[in-house]
């Protein structure tokens, strides 16, 4: 129950990666047969992911993942400002860390960054985003969902917001993709980045779309692979996969949405049900369908994570003690969340691989971990 | 799945044994009255623990706790009442948290800080005691460090000055104890002690 952090890799793609390493380990920059094979292959996949993103195929670069694709965008966008194309980057106070360490750089760097609020439920406050924006901002970068809360922006409406005072637009997507449509056409983006195995396919390989025209400049130098936007040699087999899940996740978009929903309404209303004095974060109707945040008052999320795992079900938490610092998740404090809510907020973040009978079980086997915590706590 | 994938549990076999199964929990059915108590920690900063004794002639025969944290938190509050059991009062507050970790067998270094607030709450508790029975502390002085070797200020003054409210910010400090105003040296350490006595008080 923690497909927010990662999915297992479809059949479909395991076998289609298993097949491609073996089969195709031409390099697929070269001109022989061997390498042509391979970048059929690439260019294979180019075409479902941009199917799937309702964009042109030679607008797709592929990448290791969100990560170097958020800090290319990010990058061209401090090009931008050095060349005097504008003053600012406007983004927001839940993105993922990636762009929120990247912010850190830039200012150091001294770049000029602003960072929108968010309300009680996750939701970027659109008339504070307005403000932050001028003529002065090159860049907007809002995340369409997010992966703790599963909170969902208006993308296409910032978007808008963003084109009126002449910046270009940014949405890391990572968490959005096969959960509900995304789409560059629709949303009249300039740039998006997701991630392969945040949606059944493999790791340590990504997406950048740019549409074409607008400002580029490579993240990784080195070659002319991607026509000059990405250096490395193609990891063929891993974009293969990467198609593959593409295509799936197209496919089955519908379908999935509407059962991954059911199974989070099914498991908030159990939990509701089994566990008194328990707190959902986020926001209700506008969710990833798949994620699940609640707190439960006077339990550490930490012990509740653990305990959890005894009986093999694997969630997160929001809580410091889980990730050494001190501090809780920042994205639910942005929200206004109370701090002690914080560390003790779980999230469960369902995928396709997971049954009813996976969310009885949780709902089973809940309650008396909640109560064991709170018997020995102070409060 | 072959053998190297198998994957290993955060912390020790100890560590779990005391976090699924905690000794000496203190109840709240059960009615159990100590003779005196101590408390540190808050909810809003993760941890929280309350540490009971009950004390025949300056022995700690009994002890109860209840904590609110991690499971390296919950693991060493209980490894803890369990090493405090039986030893007098002079034994029990001179328990580090060095002592406490490896009687656990080690926590991951991250997790240290988790550990700090057992043997703090349990101090609390001894201080509360003799204070109640209006018996000399002499405890308290003789686990005192010098962090400030200019200006003699150590750890205690430190954490005593924050538990209060005195001491809210570096600012304050420096100017109740004139830390850091010699060579200099001290600086840091005393930053970092001060946040580390703000976590662990609630202050931050």
């Amino acid at each position: 129950m923690d497909n927010n952090a990662t999915t297992q890799m479809a059949p479909e793609v395991v076998q289609a990666v298993a097949q491609a390493q073996a089969e195709v380990y031409g390099n697929a920059s070269s001109m022989h047969t061997f390498g042509r094979r391979a970048a059929a292959l690439v260019e294979d996949a180019r075409s479902k992911v941009a199917s799937m993103l309702e964009c042109a195929p030679e607008e797709i670069t592929f990448t290791s993942g969100a990560s170097e694709a958020n800090n290319t965008v990010f990058s061209i966008a401090k090009m931008l400002i050095e060349q005097g194309r504008g003053k600012r980057i406007v983004t927001t106070t839940i993105e993922h860390p990636s762009i929120m360490e990247t912010v850190k750089y830039l200012r150091k760097e001294g770049i000029e960054v602003d960072q929108a609020p968010v309300d009680s439920e996750g939701r970027v406050k659109l008339e504070e985003l307005e403000k932050l924006l001028g003529p002065d901002v090159v860049l907007v970068s809002v995340m369409t969902g997010n992966n703790e809360t599963g909170s969902i922006q208006e993308i296409g409406r910032i978007s808008e917001m963003a084109h009126r005072c002449g910046a270009l637009m940014h949405t890391d997507a990572t968490q959005a993709i096969g959960k509900i449509k995304v789409s560059c056409k629709e949303w009249n983006l300039d740039y998006l980045s997701c991630s392969g195995h945040k949606f059944y396919g493999p790791k340590g390989v990504g997406v950048l779309y740019s549409r074409k025209g607008v400002p580029f400049a490579p993240f990784v130098h080195g070659g002319e692979q991607e026509h000059g936007r990405r250096a490395g040699t193609y990891n063929t087999a891993a974009i293969y996969g990467l198609g593959v899940a593409a295509e799936l996740a197209q496919k089955n978009l519908k379908e999935e949405h509407d059962r991954l929903w059911e199974m989070r309404e099914r498991l908030r209303k159990g939990i509701l049900k089994g566990v008194p004095n328990v707190v959902v974060n986020g926001c209700q109707e506008h969710c990833l369908p798949g994620t699940l945040d609640v707190s439960f008052p006077t339990a550490e999320g930490e012990s509740i994570l653990l305990l959890l795992d005894m009986y093999g079900i694997a969630v997160s938490t929001g809580s410091a003690c889980a990730t050494g610092s001190l501090e809780p998740s920042y994205v639910l404090l942005a929200g206004g969340l109370d701090v002690e809510l914080a560390h003790g907020s779980i999230r469960f973040s369902l995928g396709r691989y997971n049954t009813d009978e996976d969310v009885d079980y949780v709902i089973e086997v809940l309650p008396p971990i909640i109560k064991k915590l709170r018997d020995l706590s102070t409060r | 799945m072959s053998d190297s994938f198998m994957a290993t549990w955060v912390y020790t076999d100890t560590v779990k044994d005391h976090f699924i199964n905690p000794r000496n929990i203190w109840k709240k059915d059960e009615n159990w009255e100590p003779d005196a108590y101590g408390e540190v920690g808050s909810l809003a900063c993760g941890d929280q623990m309350r540490v009971g004794i009950k004390v025949r002639n300056g022995i700690i025969y009994d002890i109860r706790w209840l904590t609110y944290g991690c499971a390296s938190a919950i693991a060493s509050t209980s490894m803890m009442s369990e090493m405090v059991k039986g030893m007098d009062l002079e034994q029990a507050y001179h328990i580090t948290p060095d002592m406490i970790t490896t009687a656990l067998g080690g926590l991951p270094e991250h997790k240290f800080h988790c550990s700090v607030l057992g043997d703090k709450a349990l101090r609390a508790a001894i201080d509360s005691y003799l204070e109640k029975n209006n018996l000399p502390n002499p405890y308290k002085a003789s686990t005192a460090t010098v962090v400030c070797e200019c200006r003699g200020v150590t750890d205690q003054q430190i954490e005593e000055l924050v538990r209060t409210d005195k001491a809210t910010t570096l600012e304050e400090l420096q100017a109740l104890t004139g830390y850091g105003t010699g060579c200099g040296k001290c600086r840091d350490k005393v930053a970092h002690l001060f946040e580390e006595m703000r976590h662990i008080y609630g202050k931050s």
